[in-house]
């Protein structure tokens, strides 16, 4: 009746070959099996955008996505983002402008940040809010989410030029 | 939240999700981006005993020009309608109203023909499939049913189609008169009340106009009497305000929950039926 399926799924640039209940969802994938637990659970109603990760490139709501349909898929989640201990250039960001204060929707606001520079490197800060409409922070009011993005997107078009 | 379990098959056709569908007996539920469907699986609002993935069938993503006609493939995402070329060329309106759903995650895995085929009350896309007098095409057992958007949404998440059938993709005729205008719920971004409206004006004069409602009442429908108070007119301020002031008199269940009361939101409708109206004008 719900027999395993089995999947093919790129996570930070590993591979994995599982098998998973068709109802896993890519959040529990991704935190219960494969521990990565730097993705949040929040609303878990497509809302928060505490779960995003990037699913073949494109910021996504992990909790509403079955792991089943990102077999064969490509997965960033925040774990991925640094290289060789370097942090992301949104990652500083965060840090140099103090873009969060509890830390629960970071990851995925990172994750959203980095979505929207890569569509869009030089955003206004209009963009820039548009950008982050479907992740939630209830500590920061946004101006310093804001700030970071604005710090990653100068550093990156510098890193770039 | 976790769903109620159930089995996962991956259709490679419409043709082979059709047969899964009629063998499933009613049991089974289409899944795309799946932005509908699965949070109302996690609440366990739904409980399909299959899932048939449609969202990798070539033939049902994607928008064209074909015959004077723009179609749209039924899992085609709103991020893809939001920055289609050829829709903000040949239908604007499309890509404006895409790009007002949910949030960039919403919109890069939630698909039209999701959207169309679930019919929440306050979703954007039947309104402007209504308005601009969109057809619904949908593929079943016995091959393919046209249906006129407008007659395709017939109450609260309750539409056309048979539990074996595939919506396979929309096509309309392009359209530059039209403009959606939306009061969004600020947390989901549904629509508390949006309005598109689709004018043709030949030499000064409006020659036909349709304008519908989404997020008042049960589903998207027209405003007939908006219309009426438009056609053979001049787009002026006064004729535009006059129309205006009357949508959402001939709406007999408004909407009242936590968003909005139902006096609240026959007041947008004026407002938000006005400021299409105004958009749709401005784009001569």
């Amino acid at each position: 009746m719900s027999d395993l399926v089995p999947i093919s799924i790129t996570v930070n640039g590993r591979r994995y070959e599982l098998e998973v209940e068709p109802r896993l969802l890519l959040v529990h994938l991704l935190r219960e099996k494969l521990l990565l637990t730097g993705t949040h659970v929040g609303c878990d109603t497509s809302q928060c955008g505490a779960c995003t990760v990037l699913l073949d490139g494109r910021s996504a709501k992990s909790c509403t996505v079955f792991a089943v349909q990102a077999d064969g898929s490509e997965v960033v989640t925040i774990e991925g983002l640094e290289r060789d201990g370097q942090l992301h250039p949104v990652q500083e960001g965060f840090w140099e402008e103090h873009g969060l204060q509890c830390g629960y929707c970071t990851p995925g606001m990172i994750v959203s940040v980095v979505d929207l520079l890569n569509e869009n490197p030089n955003p206004t800060e209009a963009e820039i809010r548009a950008g982050i409409s479907g992740n939630f922070c209830r500590c920061t009011g946004y101006q310093h989410i804001v700030k970071a993005a604005q710090y990653a997107a100068a550093r990156m078009r510098g890193v770039s030029s | 939240m976790i769903p109620t379990k159930f089995a996962y098959r991956r259709a490679a056709s419409i043709d082979e999700a059709i047969r899964l569908l009629q063998e499933s007996g009613g049991e089974a539920k289409l899944l795309a981006g799946g932005h509908s469907l699965i949070p109302l699986m996690k609440l366990r609002l739904s409980e399909p005993a299959l899932l048939i993935d449609i969202g990798r069938i070539p033939d049902l993503r994607g928008i064209r020009e074909r015959d004077g006609l723009i179609e749209i493939g039924a899992t085609t995402t709103h991020h893809e309608l939001a920055t289609s070329e050829l829709l903000r060329r040949l239908a604007p309106v499309v890509s404006e109203a895409a790009a007002e759903i949910g949030d960039p995650q919403v919109r890069h895995r939630g698909t039209i023909g999701g959207s169309l085929a679930h019919a929440d009350p306050a979703a954007d896309l039947p309104a402007v499939m209504v308005a601009i007098d969109a057809e619904i095409h949908l593929k079943g057992p016995n091959g393919w049913r046209t249906v006129p958007a407008e007659s395709f949404f017939q109450d609260l998440f309750t539409v056309d189609m048979q539990p074996d059938e595939v919506l396979a993709a929309v096509k309309f005729r392009p359209v530059w008169h039209a403009a959606y205008a939306k009061l969004h719920q600020r947390a989901s971004h549904y629509a508390i009340v949006g309005v598109c409206a689709a004018l043709a004006i030949e030499n000064g004069t409006i020659r036909s106009a349709r304008v519908a409602v989404t997020g008042a009442s049960t589903h998207a429908q027209r405003l007939p009497n908006v219309e009426e108070r438009l056609v053979g007119r001049q787009p002026t301020q006064a004729v535009i305000d006059e129309a205006a002031s009357v949508a959402g008199d001939t709406l007999e269940d408004v909407n009242s929950d936590i968003h909005a009361s139902e006096e609240y939101r026959r007041a947008m409708v004026k407002v938000f039926t006005r400021r299409a109206l105004e958009r749709a004008v401005a784009r001569a």
